[in-house]
């Protein structure tokens, strides 16, 4: 709101003191960012509405330039629909092919199925790093080097990473990273793009508009550098500095202590959980993020979700967007409790009230 | 009884309970009340999409009466159809249309129907009035 009121002017454009002011606070953000997931380049730092805009931008953009008939694509079985219909749209567009590496019971991904999938024709994964449905943890960094050992570039979805763990994309050597303004406790409708810098230069513009030019004659337009080709039209700076903001806060508690705590909390939630007779997890891979999804045998999960509303308990139900997922499971939804560094033990003793609660009423 | 007979009927039954959870108990009796649903109408048109539960949905004529018959596979949302159907099965198709149900806002369970809880329960009050407007017009064309 302070923003609104005393630094607003459109950034990129005047030479005004309040779009000076703006730009240079959007340009902050960048850095933030860039410090944050440890790009090399601030270039490298696209900021976009979502993960889900990243995604498709890079599905276009990259689709556009390197995929043709017969091409691969491959993700795993447990994407978010964010990254599915992007790809299958893109594929369907360029007539390429969707592969997808399944999951065990478990929900971890079978790695060993990932390289038996790469042929020569395949040109890019697109991996969940945190499954938002099973919680597993998913070992990337394993991923990207055996698809680089095979000229494969990798696009990682950090929607569900990104608020949980400390992420390295240069570590990670991903070519791609995606993660969302909200699910980091800062505001909707923004989020980033990290790419390589060389790859983004590659690929071409996805949207045409202001910013995102240099030369505008009617014959032929030439685009500006990077990261404003990729920033058409005038930028949601303001929900940018917000989520520069939310990364200070988090970064300031630190993401060691969040991801110890809460994973302590996943520990003694699955612990506790698993005591209630007739609840079945979903997802019990040995390295999850802070995430239970489960049913309560014989009762559906919008009811569980329905009275455990009412006792003030916010578990979301349903497909949770995986709904490829779901039918892996044979099974219509889900309950999912997300746990994050400000939630305590007691709450998951209430939890575990209002679950025996639901069980009371409906069995 | 009309229609706002049995919507008060409804509102004195409920008002016997002051707190949430004999609410939602009553509503998992009135789910038992339902009539049972055979699987032959479990079929794809009869199916109202929401994204936490399902719906099913079947209309037929008798006489000048649309006869509505539904269920679900979550139980909250069953016994809140059991409500839809004793208040608008068995009533005329310009009953069903005009019908203001004002018993569910008073009862408590507004937010419930409100479409944003993609349950399917407004998309069948919704399904429920165009079956009605469907045979309002079937009706009218025999009349000609």
């Amino acid at each position: 709101m302070r923003f609104y009121r005393e630094n607003n002017g459109n950034i990129h454009r005047g030479v005004h003191y309040l779009s000076a002011q703006a730009t240079d606070a959007y340009e902050n953000a960048r850095i933030t960012v860039m410090n944050f997931i440890n790009a090399e380049f601030s270039q490298e730092i696209i900021f976009t509405s979502g993960a889900t805009g990243s995604i498709n931008l890079v599905a276009f953009s990259y689709g556009e330039q390197f995929i043709v008939e017969g091409d691969e694509v491959i993700i795993s079985a447990m994407e978010h629909h964010a990254n599915i219909v992007p790809w299958q749209m893109m594929c369907q567009r360029k007539k390429a092919k969707l592969k997808i590496i399944p999951i065990n019971d478990n929900g971890d991904l079978m790695i060993q199925e990932f390289e038996k999938l790469i042929t020569p024709k395949t040109k890019i994964a697109a991996i969940i790093h945190v499954s938002n449905t099973l919680g597993t943890l998913n070992d990337v960094k394993k991923i990207i080097s055996i698809a680089h050992r095979h000229k494969v570039h990798v696009l990682v979805d950090a929607a569900q990473s990104i608020q949980h763990m400390k992420i390295d994309v240069q570590e990670l050597d991903c070519d791609f990273l995606v993660f969302s303004g909200h699910k980091i406790y800062g505001p909707t409708g923004i989020g980033v793009l990290y790419g390589k810098r060389s790859l983004l230069n590659e690929i071409p513009p996805y949207q045409g508009g202001g910013d995102m030019v240099d030369c505008v004659k009617f014959e032929h337009t030439t685009y500006n550098e990077l990261p404003f080709k990729f920033e058409a039209g005038t930028s949601n700076y303001i929900d940018a500095v917000g989520m520069a903001k939310a990364i200070e806060y988090i970064s300031d508690i630190g993401l060691n202590q969040i991801a110890e705590w809460e994973n302590e909390l996943l520990q003694y939630a699955t612990e506790k959980l698993k005591a209630i007779e007739g609840l079945t997890i979903y997802g019990n891979s040995p390295k999850k993020g802070p995430i239970i999804s489960f049913l309560l045998k014989g009762i559906h999960q919008s009811d569980t979700g329905m009275i455990l509303d009412k006792m003030g308990i916010a578990v979301r139900t349903g497909t949770h967007c995986t709904q490829p997922l779901m039918d892996r499971y044979g099974i219509e939804g889900t309950v999912r409790v997300s746990m994050a560094f400000y939630n305590t033990r007691e709450e998951i003793d209430y939890l575990v009230e209002g679950i025996k609660k639901v069980k009371e009423m409906f069995c | 009884m009309n229609l706002k007979e049995i919507q008060e009927e409804i509102i004195a039954e409920f008002e016997i309970y002051d707190n949430w959870m004999d609410k939602y108990n009553f509503l998992i009796e009135l789910s038992k009340t339902l009539l049972p649903f055979d699987d032959k109408y479990k079929k794809p048109e009869n199916l109202i999409k929401g994204c936490q539960s399902r719906v099913w949905l079947n209309a037929e004529l008798e006489g000048d009466k649309v006869i509505f018959i539904a269920d679900s596979d979550a139980i909250i949302t069953k016994g809140i159809i059991a409500l839809l159907i004793r208040v608008l099965s068995g009533r005329t198709t310009d009953e069903i249309m005009n019908a203001d149900l004002f018993f569910i806002d008073k009862i408590g369970l507004k937010e419930n129907l409100s479409p944003t809880r993609s349950n399917g329960l407004s998309s069948m009050v919704k399904q429920m009035k165009l079956y009605a407007l469907a045979y309002h017009t079937k009706l009218n064309k025999e009349k000609l």
